[in-house]
C-alpha cells in the first residue's frame, strides 16, 4: 500500500483481476449461516445450488470430485446477508449470532 | 440455450469475492447470472453507480474480465465506441479475437435519467451489443433519492413520506417498453429469482445480431429498507405481483409472456411486496388507504394491457 | 505618439501565412489544393486512416464530418463513423474506442465543447489518445456562432494537450503529428487541434498534401499501452480515493510536460518528410524588440503585418506567436522574452472576474522570475467574431507604449468594443 506515483499503473488502472480478493469482507458479518447436510439436495443428488447462485459474494464453495460432493462457507467473504438461510428449499441453512 | 447446474457450476465467475456491496444487495447476483450466460470473450462497459463503486475501489477490481467505467449518462456511447473500434480494427485486420461481446450495465438513474439520451442514440444506431438495467428503483449510490424507476407510494430522500405527502406519486417509466419503441430485435425483463429465464433470455439478448436490452430487476435491503436475507423473495413477489412482470419484445412489437409470470393464475396482492420494505410502511397507514388503492388499480391495469399486448386472453 | 499607418500596408503575404520553412523536400510527390481548415483537417483525418470518428454537428466544424462522410459513402475509408446524438457520446465513444485500442478522432466547437466537458476530464484522466478537432467559437449567451477562443480555453485545464493553428497547411500538418504525439508512450493525453471557426474552419488556402503512404508511414498503427483485451482482463476506471487519486494526477502532469519533447520530435521527423516545422511557438523579428505582441491563431497573422508596418515607421517592435497552449511553454517563453521592455497579450477570450485572462495570466506567471521582468499588458480582442483589424493590434501596441512610459499597465483591458 501507499505506493509512489511511479509505482502504480497508468491512469488508475487495475492490472490484476479480481485483486478484491485481498479485502475480507467476513467481518462485516453479525449472524453466520450454519448448513446441516441431512436434507442438502446438492450433496444428495447434486440438485438446487439456490444457495450457492444467489450468495451475492460467492461464499458458499461447493465442489464435485470422484462423484463426491462438498459444501463449505467461506466466512473470509461472507457478509452474513442470510439470502441462502432464506432461499433454502429444504432449510438448511441457519442464521447465527456471530 | 438450455440451462445446466452443471455448466454453470464449470462456469468462471466473472466477478470476485471481497466487493464492496452491501450484504444482500441483489446486483452481485446478478452479475453472477449474466455470466453464465456469456458465450466468449466479453468487455464490460459500467456506469457510475453502486455496482460501479463498490466492485472497483482502487487499487482492487472484483472484475475479472475487462471492464471500464467513464461517467454516469454515457455508458451506451462508451459501448458503441468500443463495439465500432472492434469492428474497425477487425476489418482493417489487427484484432486477435473473433469475437467479443460488448456489454454495457448501468442502475436505474444512469438507464432511465441521465443516460437516457445515450441509450437511445446507441439503440438507434443499431450497434451490437446489449445493455443491462438493474433497477433498485432509487438512486441508491448516492443516498436513495427517487428516479425515474420509483414507484409511486416509495419512500426516498427526495421523496419524503410526509403529513402531505405519499413518497412519490409519478409513476414509473414503462423503461422496456419505450426501449422497444426503438424497434431493436431484443428487450426482455429479467430477476434474479428466476435464474434460468434470466440466463436463457441474456442469451437470446447477446445472440441477437444488433442492439438488445435486459431490465433486470434489483432489490436493495439498504434503499428499501428490507432484511438482507429477502431479496430473492422480494424479487420473486415483484415478478408475482406484477411489479415487474417478466416478458420479452421481439422486434419492437412482438410481445411474449415468460413463464414465471404466464402461469400466474392471478396476480398476488401489492401489498404482500409492499409490506416487506419500510419504504412502503406509510402507506399502510389511514390516510394513504385510497393512494394504496391506487397504485394496486395502477399495476393491475399494467398487467391486462401487458397481457393483452402479449395475446392472453 | 499613435503611429498612423496606410492602408496598403494591411496586405498579408502569402509567405505570413504558411510555416516559417517551407523548403520543399518531397515536391516531386507533393499536391496542392484549395481547401478550407475544416476541409485540410478532413483530408488529414482521412490519411492518417482512423479507426473511429465520433461526432456530432455543429457549426463552423461541421464540415469535417460532413467530407468524412462522403470519403465513408464512397468507400474512400474504412473508418467507422459514429454519428453520436450528442458530443457527451461523442467524446464517450471515443473513449470507448482508444481503450480498446483504436485510432480515434472527433470534432467540435463552443456549446458542443462545452458539453464535452466532463468527459473531456475522463479522456485525459485515463491516459487516452484521441485527437478533437475544434473550430474555435464563442460559446453562449447570446448565442454566436462566430469566432473567439473562450470554448477551448475554458478546457485549458482538462488535460488536453492544446495546439492552436494559423492557417490551412497547418491545421493539415498539427493533426496528423496531434496522433503521433498523442500516442506517444510518454505522453498518452488526449490532443485538441485547434483552429479560428470561419475565420479558418470556412476560408480557402493552398494546401499541400501529403502522399497517403508517407503520412502512412510516418504515424504507423496505433500500438496502445493498455486496453480492453479479453486475454489480460483490466479494470479502466475504477473509484480512486484519497489514498490514490493524487498519485495518478502526478503522473498525469508529469505526462503532459512530456509533450515539449515529444511535439519537438514529433515535429523534426514531420519537417523531414514535409519541408515544414512551426515550433511550439515561433517567434518574428523580436531579437531587438522592445515591445513584443503575443498571439496565436488568426490574429498572429495580422500581428505580423502590424510588425512589419511598425517597423517600416522605426518601431522596434515583434511577435511571438504560441502554437502549444497546454502545456504552456513557461520556461522557453520567460526566456524568448526576457529582454523585451514590454510584451502585448492579446487573446480572445474574457474571464469573468479574473485578475487578467487565460493567455496573459501564463506569460505573467512566465516573466514573473525573469530579472528584468517585462510589463505585461493584456487585450481582449475579437469575442463572438468580432473582426480584428490591424488598427485594433496598432492600438494595443500604442497603449503598451504609453503604459511603458508611464510604467504601469492595467490588468487587462478590452479592445474593439463600442464603449
Amino acid at each position: 500500500m501507499s505506493k509512489k506515483f511511479n509505482e502504480i499503473p497508468m491512469g488508475g488502472n487495475i492490472l490484476e483481476p479480481g485483486s478484491a480478493m485481498q479485502y475480507k469482507t467476513g467481518g462485516w458479518r453479525a449472524e453466520r449461516p450454519k448448513h446441516t447436510p441431512d436434507d442438502c439436495l446438492w450433496l444428495k443428488n447434486g440438485t438446487c445450488l439456490l444457495c450457492w447462485i444467489f450468495c451475492p459474494d460467492n461464499a458458499v464453495k461447493i465442489a464435485e470430485k470422484d462423484g463426491k460432493r462438498t459444501y463449505a462457507f467461506d466466512y473470509d467473504y461472507c457478509k452474513g446477508c442470510g439470502i441462502c438461510a432464506n432461499e433454502c428449499p429444504n432449510s438448511c441453512i441457519e442464521m447465527e449470532s456471530e | 440455450m438450455s440451462v445446466k447446474l452443471k455448466d454453470m457450476i464449470q462456469s468462471p465467475q466473472i466477478m470476485s469475492s471481497g466487493h464492496r456491496m452491501c450484504a444482500g444487495c441483489a446486483a452481485p447476483p446478478i452479475i453472477k447470472i449474466m455470466g453464465f450466460a456469456l458465450r466468449g470473450p466479453t468487455i464490460i462497459c459500467n456506469a457510475t453507480g453502486c455496482l460501479e463503486v463498490a466492485t472497483t475501489i482502487y487499487p482492487q477490481t472484483a472484475w475479472r474480465i475487462p471492464w471500464i467505467h467513464v461517467a454516469f449518462e454515457n455508458v451506451a456511447a462508451v459501448a458503441s465506441g468500443i463495439v465500432e473500434g472492434i469492428n474497425a480494427m477487425k476489418e482493417k485486420g489487427r484484432y486477435k479475437h473473433e469475437h467479443v461481446d460488448v456489454i454495457a450495465i448501468g442502475g436505474d438513474g444512469g438507464t432511465f435519467d441521465i443516460g437516457f439520451g445515450s441509450l437511445s442514440g446507441a439503440l438507434e444506431r443499431g450497434h451490437d451489443f446489449v445493455y443491462m438495467v438493474y433497477d433498485n428503483g432509487a438512486y441508491q449510490n448516492t443516498g436513495i433519492q427517487r428516479s425515474g424507476a420509483t414507484l409511486p407510494g416509495q419512500e426516498t430522500t427526495t421523496s419524503w413520506a410526509g403529513k402531505a405527502e405519499p413518497g412519490k406519486r409519478e409513476r414509473k417509466k414503462p423503461i422496456a417498453e419505450i426501449v422497444a419503441a426503438h424497434r431493436i430485435p431484443y428487450v426482455a425483463t429479467v430477476d434474479p429469482f428466476h435464474y434460468r429465464d434470466f440466463i436463457t433470455k441474456f442469451r437470446k439478448a447477446l445472440e441477437v445480431e444488433g442492439p438488445a436490452f435486459i431490465h433486470a430487476f434489483s432489490p436493495c435491503p439498504r434503499g428499501w429498507r428490507s432484511e438482507s436475507s429477502k431479496s430473492m423473495e422480494l424479487a420473486k413477489l415483484a415478478v408475482e405481483t406484477g411489479i415487474h412482470p417478466l416478458y420479452e419484445i421481439i422486434n419492437g412489437d412482438e410481445y411474449i409472456m415468460s413463464a414465471p409470470s404466464k402461469n400466474l393464475t392471478e396476480l398476488k396482492p401489492v401489498d404482500e411486496y409492499m409490506k416487506l420494505q419500510g419504504q412502503f410502511k406509510h402507506l399502510f397507514s389511514p390516510q394513504w388507504e385510497d393512494f394504496r388503492k391506487q397504485v394496486q388499480e395502477q399495476v393491475t391495469a399494467d398487467w391486462e394491457r401487458l397481457k393483452k399486448k402479449c395475446g392472453i386472453a | 505618439m499613435n503611429v498612423p499607418i496606410p492602408a496598403s500596408k494591411w496586405r498579408v503575404s502569402d509567405e505570413m501565412t504558411a510555416a516559417t520553412k517551407s523548403s520543399k523536400t518531397t515536391e516531386s510527390s507533393s499536391n496542392i489544393e484549395g481547401l478550407t481548415g475544416d476541409a485540410a483537417i478532413a483530408r488529414a483525418l482521412k490519411q492518417c486512416d482512423i479507426d473511429v470518428l465520433s461526432a456530432y454537428p455543429i457549426t463552423p466544424q461541421t464540415i469535417i464530418v460532413e467530407d468524412y462522410q462522403r470519403f465513408f459513402a464512397d468507400g474512400e475509408v474504412k473508418t467507422k463513423v459514429i454519428p453520436v446524438e450528442s458530443e457527451h457520446s461523442a467524446m464517450s465513444a471515443c473513449i470507448g474506442a482508444s481503450a480498446a485500442g483504436a485510432r480515434v478522432a472527433t470534432t467540435s466547437a463552443s456549446a458542443g465543447l462545452a458539453l464535452m466537458w466532463e468527459v473531456l476530464y475522463c479522456a485525459s484522466g485515463l491516459r487516452l489518445p484521441i485527437v478533437l478537432a475544434v473550430a474555435n467559437r464563442a460559446l453562449s449567451a447570446p448565442i454566436n456562432i462566430h469566432n473567439d477562443w473562450s470554448d477551448s480555453y475554458g478546457a485549458r485545464d482538462s488535460g488536453f494537450i492544446q495546439m492552436y493553428c494559423q492557417s490551412c497547411q497547418e491545421a493539415y500538418d498539427t493533426t496528423i503529428m496531434s496522433f503521433k504525439i498523442a500516442e506517444n508512450h510518454s505522453v498518452l493525453l488526449p490532443a485538441m487541434v485547434c483552429i479560428d471557426g470561419f475565420i479558418l474552419s470556412h476560408n480557402v488556402e493552398h494546401v499541400e498534401l501529403l502522399p497517403d503512404e508517407v503520412v502512412r508511414d510516418f504515424i504507423g498503427i496505433r500500438d496502445p499501452a493498455q486496453v480492453l483485451d479479453p486475454d489480460k482482463p483490466i479494470t479502466i476506471g475504477p473509484i480512486c480515493f484519497t489514498d490514490y487519486y493524487f498519485e495518478v494526477k502526478e503522473q498525469q502532469d508529469r505526462a503532459m510536460k512530456e509533450v515539449f519533447r515529444v511535439y519537438k520530435e514529433v515535429e523534426s521527423e514531420f519537417e523531414k518528410i514535409s519541408g515544414r516545422s512551426y515550433g511550439i511557438y515561433e517567434t518574428y523579428r523580436t531579437k531587438d524588440a522592445d515591445i513584443v505582441l503575443l498571439t496565436h491563431s488568426s490574429p498572429a497573422g495580422t500581428a505580423k503585418a502590424v510588425v512589419d508596418a511598425l517597423r517600416d515607421r522605426g518601431e522596434r517592435v515583434g511577435l511571438l506567436r504560441l502554437k502549444l497552449f497546454r502545456p504552456f511553454p513557461a520556461a522557453e517563453i520567460g526566456k524568448e522574452l526576457a529582454s523585451a521592455k514590454a510584451v502585448a497579450v492579446f487573446e480572445k477570450c474574457l474571464s469573468f472576474g479574473a485578475a487578467a485572462n487565460p493567455l496573459a495570466l501564463e506569460v505573467r506567471t512566465a516573466l514573473y522570475e525573469q530579472p528584468k521582468r517585462p510589463l505585461v499588458t493584456d487585450f481582449v480582442i475579437g469575442l463572438g467574431g468580432r473582426d480584428v483589424p490591424p488598427t485594433v493590434i496598432v492600438e494595443g501596441y500604442n497603449k503598451t507604449k504609453q503604459y511603458l512610459e508611464k510604467g504601469k499597465a492595467p490588468f487587462y483591458e478590452t479592445l474593439g468594443v463600442r464603449k
